[in-house]
């Protein structure tokens, strides 16, 4: 077990050097300078750019950038904050992201599994269906189109909660954007659900159960529900991806001071190093979720540890 | 046993005790008339609604992108400045009393004096006919899906089918390579490529092609490894053929089918992947459009003139969905043992 964990932290640690890598590269070759300001003069700017250490040669700047990453340093604003440093600037939006992922997360696996196990206990009636009809929907559409139309209709039409970011009541605020991310956790979870459930009610052990004359609510929470748990831990890891790149878009529609619109910000402002900071964030949230679910993986089915720790 | 047995003299058998049978019956061996692939999977195909409804609502909207900006009178970046944000008017409708032209109760066009004018979803900010605009947007948005099907298989399969076939070190250091550039969010390299390139429809397909493929390489991979074992494919390397000819000729082939059949799931990742970057505005610029970009505009006066994101939001919502149960259904036709999601 150790074995396979170390390899995946191994291949993760390497994964994210690399995003370094090239989000470095990329940055380099992006047009316009953070100083592209006419009042100044050449001198000026060869100053300004020397203070920042951006007239070293490439891979000095990586290398010092590489050392200060890894010591929490992520460098300071050029342009939108001057001076000051992204940790700290990013600190309080990322929380704010992480909360309404988390809120769309957690209550898009509840719904979803409810909805799940409705579908599969009523499995080829009409309910089934029209949960059938739901889950597609919303794995289809994609999640700004729910939030284009849940600030539309819920949120101006009938006026019931705020349309945009409040930061005096972030409570009700928040309530359409983690809806609008939440339908496609709801969607994807309700349809392995489901699946999972049709499989396990049919087989024998639950046959056994019901021979028992267990009841059938003791019946599903102890028996089926947690055998249909385990493969959904597989979808997790894609979803919360998903929730990832949603976010994005979700924040700008409703304009969540979250890191999303701190990237958005800096891309604008061609502030370099916010815009590697931000993109660094992002694949550092998303390494960690996926090696969370690999090693979570490993612990539930020993046949994938044993598989890719030996080969 | 053996003395109950009745002994029937055979001197005492007469014609009258045996009965014809089947006497006016014509017999014949019951045969089915033999169904070919092909109509197998069609007939599957049929029995799913939701995959028949996909096909026929996009269908619809493929015949509307072609003819669509023909039949609207109007050009997709004609600008009229008199007929700014008009909601959708639509003739014989109008009398029935929706699409009539007004807007919180009041006759748009009629305050402007444009009583002979129809837009039919409205228009834009700048004047511009929504309805040319939608269908020039989903021109752009069903033709990047394709290039992305395209790109999926081709990319996708080709470094599947290397991987799996060599194996060994080779296969370590491609599969390795993959899982590192799995481990990049398709977010970041998006948002990335996107402000690196300059920006239009070749940057979005070229954004396409470095996240796309790594899904079906994988399907690729497990594909070659079940088939390279075959004896077919070792009486061709017996008879000399080349690694690469056993590749393209012998196993290629055999698993183009399933290969195509999950390219469809990338259709409606690819236009979600183009809306999404015009919406950030990293997309299509303007005077062309796409449905991200229709709908970033939209947003921008989304409570003054709810219709002009409307139209938008649907076509695109419909085209997502309807790909999506057409890939399932055409999944589930081809291989009808699969368990259904």
């Amino acid at each position: 077990m150790s074995k396979y964990v170390l390899k995946r932290l191994l291949i993760s640690i390497i994964t994210l050097i690399a995003i370094i890598f090239v989000l470095f590269i990329m940055l380099d070759l992006m047009p316009g300078s953070p100083f592209n300001d006419e009042k100044l003069s050449e001198a000026q700017k060869a100053i300004l750019l020397a203070k920042y250490g951006l007239d070293k040669p490439f891979y000095v700047r990586f290398g010092k950038y590489l050392v200060n990453v890894l010591k929490g340093d992520l460098g300071v604003s050029y342009t939108i904050n001057k001076n000051k440093a992204i940790a700290e600037m990013i600190a309080q939006p990322l929380k704010l992201s992480i909360k309404v992922g988390i809120q769309a997360m957690v209550i898009g696996s509840i719904i979803g599994l409810i909805f799940g196990i409705i579908a599969a206990l009523n499995h080829n009636t009409w309910i089934d269906s029209l949960f059938s009809v739901v889950s597609i929907v919303g794995v289809s559409v994609p999640s700004y189109v729910f939030a284009l139309l849940l600030a539309l209709f819920i949120g101006y039409k009938l006026n019931l909660v705020p349309i945009l970011y409040n930061a005096s009541d972030p409570g009700r605020s928040l309530i359409l954007p983690t809806i609008a991310l939440s339908m496609f956790p709801i969607a994807n979870i309700s349809r392995f659900t489901r699946s999972e459930m049709i499989d396990v009610l049919n087989s024998e052990y639950i046959l056994l159960v019901q021979a028992k004359g267990i009841k059938e609510k003791s019946m599903i929470i102890h028996h089926a529900l947690r055998n249909t748990m385990i493969p959904i831990v597989t979808v997790m890891g894609p979803l919360l991806v998903n929730l990832l790149t949603g976010s994005m878009v979700v924040e700008k529609v409703f304009a969540i001071p979250g890191i999303g619109q701190i990237m958005s910000q800096a891309i604008t402002n061609n502030d370099y190093n916010v815009v590697i900071a931000c993109a660094f964030v992002y694949s550092a949230l998303y390494i960690i979720m996926m090696l969370i679910v690999d090693i979570l993986y490993g612990i539930i089915d020993p046949r994938i540890r044993v598989a890719k720790g030996d080969s | 046993m053996d003395e109950e047995r009745t002994v029937i003299d055979p001197a005492n058998v007469s014609d009258k005790d045996f009965v014809f049978v089947q006497q006016g019956v014509k017999i014949m061996d019951e045969t089915y008339a033999s169904v070919s692939y092909m109509k197998d999977v069609w007939n599957h195909f049929r029995k799913n609604r939701g995959a028949v409804i996909g096909l026929v609502v996009i269908c619809l909207i493929i015949i509307m992108a072609i003819i669509g900006p023909m039949i609207s009178g109007y050009r997709y970046d004609e600008i009229i400045l008199t007929n700014q944000s008009l909601p959708p008017r639509i003739p014989l409708l109008e009398k029935l009393g929706i699409f009539n032209g007004s807007e919180r109760g009041r006759n748009v066009y009629f305050e402007r004096g444009l009583n002979d004018v129809y837009y039919w979803f409205g228009s834009d900010t700048n004047g511009r006919d929504l309805f040319t605009r939608i269908w020039m947007g989903t021109r752009v948005s069903l033709f990047i899906a394709l290039v992305a099907v395209v790109i999926d298989i081709v990319v996708g399969m080709s470094y599947g089918l290397i991987s799996g076939y060599f194996g060994g070190k080779v296969d370590m250091v491609m599969q390795r390579f993959a899982e590192i550039l799995n481990g990049v969010p398709t977010l970041v390299v998006v948002t990335l490529l996107g402000l690196v390139l300059p920006q239009g429809i070749p940057s979005i397909i070229f954004t396409l092609m470095i996240t796309g493929w790594i899904g079906m390489s994988r399907i690729a991979r497990a594909e070659v490894l079940k088939l390279k074992e075959n004896e077919y494919i070792l009486a061709s390397r017996t008879l000399g053929a080349k690694d690469f000819a056993i590749i393209f000729k012998d196993i290629m082939p055999n698993i183009f089918g399933q290969l195509i059949i999950m390219s469809m799931f990338s259709v409606p990742n690819a236009i979600f992947t183009e809306a999404f970057l015009s919406f950030v505005g990293l997309g299509i610029q303007p005077p062309q459009t796409s449905l991200g970009s229709l709908i970033s505009d939209g947003y921008k006066s989304l409570t003054i003139h709810p219709h002009m994101i409307m139209s938008s939001i649907i076509v695109l919502a419909l085209l997502m969905l309807s790909f999506n149960m057409l890939a399932d259904g055409i999944r589930d036709a081809f291989d009808p043992n699969q368990k259904k999601g």
